[in-house]
């Protein structure tokens, strides 16, 4: 078939809403795009270990220490479901590490802000992991096959990580002065960061268009803020504390929350590099990835030894 | 075996400078060479019902690529049993032929029996 029928197929299967698999023809720029997008998406989750993991040893109680334990697990579990999906568009995954490790591929700017009180625990699960499962539900819907297969999986387990940050900080809103202060010094710290997950305004996201048109995207970033903002507004009540912005109040004409203006030089700031702690996040990552490496040698010299001795019997 | 723990498993407080004053220790580029075999999982979910794809992971041998498996797709009870099949030895219909291997079935509809128009009197058929 020549180029024009296979292109014109494709459009005709994203219009009809037919999903795209592995082995089906697909422009270069759709697999770029793809690649780029889960990539990010399954860096996140790999790179969201860390601020969390820092707060296992010292998780309040065994029943809280088990529960962060199980979350940060289900991230790792994300980030390969998305790993594996990345990699059916003809990627290794040894590249995907190495694009992450010398900073080529990015990973969502919220992880490079440090968890400092345990109420922190809280903030990400309600706020950060909400921002994401209102991006993650959406994506269940994306035009490419192996990729909305990953998100209906994750989205599925996303649920209990919202839930259990929610119920920290309602039992922090039910305690000690101390801690009610705790609860509210953690929402004052990750709403901004939050609401910046959702990316750059419309008008300056020179990638939204093209995705929403080839249906990997839905929705633009700020209709997903906006969902996200119209939601955490009416839940922030039931904590009885309050949202770090002025602006805040509810629009009647519009039927939604009316919100200030995200810091948009911090924003930029963080995503190249400067937040308040990309390095330390990349560096535990390469850390990582470097002394595991005779780990990975030494599975592949049994793996082989074995195979020799079967053989040989 | 040593543990090693760096400043920022506990503070997790950035440096005074705001963590800039150490610079990035590059990987080596990667050629592929060291990557693990990529295996193929399916899942049944429970007895009486088919292994389905859930996904694919990397392994060095099938004993592991199982281990992996559980605990990549089978985290809440989703499954019974798994199956793992090296990816390499898996083989795909190529999307090209679909109209050939496909599209023959469109025109056989006397293969279904609702093509078969009986009388009302006929029941339980």
């Amino acid at each position: 078939m020549a180029t024009q029928e296979l292109e014109k197929l494709f459009h005709d299967n994203i219009d009809a809403e037919i999903k795209i698999e592995p082995r089906d023809w697909m422009p270069d720029s759709y697999r770029k795009t793809n690649i780029r997008q889960i990539s990010q998406h399954a860096h996140s989750e790999i790179v969201g270990m860390l601020p969390e993991g820092n707060w296992i040893t010292r998780a309040p109680s065994l029943k809280r220490k088990a529960i962060l334990i199980a979350k940060v697990q289900d991230e790792a579990g994300h980030g390969l479901y998305l790993y594996s999906a990345a990699e059916t568009l003809g990627i290794s995954r040894d590249q995907l590490i190495h694009e992450l490790h010398s900073g080529k591929a990015k990973y969502s700017s919220i992880f490079n802000y440090p968890t400092l009180t345990w109420a922190d625990m809280g903030a990400i699960g309600w706020l950060v992991d909400g921002a994401a499962i209102i991006n993650q539900v959406m994506l269940c819907r994306t035009s490419y096959g192996p990729y909305a297969r990953a998100m209906v999986r994750i989205c599925k387990e996303e649920s209990f990580h919202q839930r259990q940050g929610f119920q920290i900080l309602y039992e922090l809103s039910k305690g000690t002065d101390a801690q009610k202060a705790m609860c509210q010094d953690a929402i004052n710290r990750w709403w901004w960061p939050s609401l910046m997950m959702f990316g750059p305004k419309d008008a300056d996201s020179p990638h939204s268009a093209q995705s929403i048109k080839w249906k990997i995207k839905r929705k633009t970033n700020d209709e997903l803020r906006q969902n996200f903002v119209d939601m955490i507004a009416e839940q922030v009540k039931v904590l009885g504390m309050i949202l770090p912005d002025p602006d805040l109040k509810w629009n009647e004409a519009r039927k939604h929350y009316d919100f200030g203006e995200i810091n948009w030089d911090e924003f930029w700031r963080v995503v190249k590099g400067d937040g308040p702690c990309n390095r330390q996040r990349l560096q535990a990552r390469i850390n990582a990835h470097n002394e595991g490496a005779w780990v990975r040698a030494a599975a592949k010299a049994y793996a082989k030894k074995r195979q020799q001795e079967e053989v040989v019997a | 075996m040593q543990i090693k723990f760096n400043k920022y498993y506990y503070g997790d407080i950035p440096e005074d400078n705001g963590g800039q004053q150490s610079e990035i220790k590059k990987v080596p580029a990667s050629d592929g060479k060291e990557e693990w075999p990529l295996w193929e999982v399916f899942i049944r979910s429970k007895q009486g019902l088919d292994h389905k794809h859930a996904g694919s992971l990397h392994a060095v041998d099938a004993k592991m690529a199982i281990e992996n498996a559980r605990d990549v797709y089978t985290r809440r009870q989703e499954g019974t049993s798994i199956w793992v099949v090296e990816s390499k030895n898996l083989f795909a219909s190529n999307p090209a032929d679909n109209e050939m291997l496909f599209d023959p079935a469109n025109n056989k509809i006397y293969r279904h029996p609702t093509f078969y128009e009986l009388p009302d009197e006929v029941k339980h058929m």
